[in-house]
């Protein structure tokens, strides 16, 4: 098959990159630029899959735009790298992401969160309209991004949606605090965890109900959020309306859409979407520590790893002789906050410091920008690492987990001065 | 959460889209009819997205995942024609 051919080509092309001695794969270059949608040897980075890229098209969802189709029921549909060109992701670009297929139509005025828990004082129950006038108003801007982002990328592959790189997404997050809310039910002495719970629901009664829990220390921040709004809109139905919980700086699946049930608890919540999906091998990663969880030999992922996005330029692509070459895309990392991207032409022997964009805020993502000087005729590697404030910065090779977590791998676009 | 789903009027905007799946087909092969059973839960294009990495052992072990961890249906004596349906159209070293 034709597409298969390609394929390996580009393969072979990436794969032709990770050395210095790759720079004049010109048949490769033509097939990088014949790139199927949404697929990532374009992007500098590993391809997905064969048969992701042969199944995966652009397709718009009621009230959204055509988004690269990973799978249609649950619906997972990842963002065009388009819409990061921009550091806010517009409401109808943002990524959609779904564990079961049983997703209701919610009505703001059916719609209630119930509050409890054996760590809670009293059992409350709210209705949106409640919410909105017994609670302060709070708003943060934070990137959601899934925790198996470039998921697809992952050498050897592993099975899961084989995401590329936009099952993510930044917005402007608005609606009240959490703790807020827990505050009103009141903490009992012994509560660990928090445990929410959203509308959606699996077709078959056997299959576990995605649940997921919070360390209390971590629904208690300030920034923890039961969102209303995303951009100053209501919530699109996909994306959780009326109301989902924004935990900035920690990865997607904490962030329950269509949030109904808030339960302040005593015991580690165990259910599937804890105690087995979601997890890591235990020191890869020097992410928090969620410790109530600890009973396995594995443990739940937490926060979003520092990472970032050229935008600009695609691999394979030509540029003009002797004109500067435009280096620009996004950072974000788990809330300590972006401290410096660095671009490299010349595959990381040097590296230069890009202009930072304006700063939305630790949790958001944050534009970098860098002219490299105009060059003579040939090829050159174009590199971005960004680095955080902690000193986290990006990684070289791939830190291989069996869900396929945490992708951080520094891109490499091979670009051809002509 | 099961009980208020039941509760609203599940003629849900996600109808319109789910019916788009029909246009991913699976190929033609022995063991075909066993595996439409997984459109019980999820369209079939989950199948195709996770090609081609695994051997049949990797599908068997995804096909036991569904069963013993996803309550799915499928009875124990369809799992060996499931997974060598899906290793030979879908695996790693099948039919291109």
């Amino acid at each position: 098959m034709k597409s298969q051919k390609g394929t390996a080509s580009r393969r072979a092309f990436v794969a032709g990159l990770a050395g210095a001695g790759a720079l004049g794969l010109a048949g490769s270059l033509r097939q990088a630029l014949a790139a199927p949608v949404g697929g990532t040897a374009e992007l500098g980075l590993a391809e997905l899959p064969d048969g992701a890229l042969a199944e995966q098209y652009l397709y718009a969802l009621p009230g959204k735009l055509p988004l690269i189709k990973k799978t249609y029921r649950p619906p997972n549909f990842e963002t065009p790298v388009e819409y990061f060109r921009t550091p806010i992701t517009p409401n109808k670009a943002f990524f959609v992401r779904y564990h079961l297929a049983g997703i209701p139509q919610v009505k703001a005025g059916d719609w209630s969160l119930a509050v409890s828990g054996d760590a809670a004082e009293r059992d409350l129950k709210f209705s949106l309209a409640q919410l909105k006038r017994d609670f302060k108003p709070a708003q943060v801007t934070a990137v959601n991004q899934c925790s198996g982002n470039r998921r697809g990328l992952f050498e050897p592959h592993v099975p899961g949606v084989e995401w590329g790189v936009g099952a993510m997404g930044n917005a402007v997050w608005r609606g009240v605090r959490l703790k807020d809310v827990i505050a009103k039910a009141g903490v009992k002495a012994g509560a660990i965890e928090v445990v929410l719970d959203g509308a959606d629901h699996a077709p078959l009664d056997k299959t576990p109900d995605f649940v997921k829990s919070l360390p209390l220390e971590v629904a208690m921040r300030d920034e923890t959020l039961i969102a209303f709004e995303m951009n100053g809109e209501p919530l699109p139905h996909w994306n959780g309306f009326p109301a989902r919980l924004v935990v900035p700086g920690w990865t997607g699946t904490y962030w329950v859409k269509q949030l109904m049930s808030v339960k302040i608890v005593t015991q580690p919540e165990k259910n599937f979407w804890m105690s087995t999906a979601y997890r890591l091998p235990r020191g890869k990663f020097a992410t928090p520590t969620f410790k109530s969880q600890l009973y396995a030999p594995n443990e739940p992922i937490t926060a979003i790893v520092v990472n970032s996005l050229i935008t600009s330029l695609k691999s394979g692509q030509q540029v003009a002789r002797g004109k500067p070459i435009k280096v620009k895309g996004i950072a974000w990392d788990g809330g300590s906050g972006i401290d410096r991207v660095e671009i490299s032409g010349d595959l990381g022997a040097s590296w230069q410091r890009a202009a930072l964009g304006r700063d939305l805020g630790r949790y958001s993502f944050r534009e970098f920008s860098l002219d490299l000087p105009g060059r003579d005729s040939g090829a050159l590697v174009v590199m971005a690492r960004a680095t955080n404030s902690a000193g986290e910065t990006q990684v070289s090779e791939l830190i291989h987990n069996p869900a396929g977590y945490h992708h951080n791998v520094i891109q490499r676009l091979y670009v051809e001065v002509v | 959460m099961r009980s208020f789903a039941a509760a609203v009027v599940l003629v849900s905007a996600t109808t319109c889209a789910f019916a788009q799946e029909s246009k991913v087909v699976l190929k033609e092969g022995p063991g075909r009819d066993k595996a439409m059973q997984c459109i019980a839960c999820h369209s079939v294009d989950y199948i195709q997205m996770n090609s081609r990495f695994l051997d049949k052992t990797g599908w068997t072990a995804s096909i036991n995942k569904m069963i013993n961890v996803f309550g799915a249906p499928i009875p124990k004596e369809d799992v060996e024609t499931i997974a060598g349906y899906l290793a030979q159209h879908y695996g790693k070293s099948g039919q291109k």
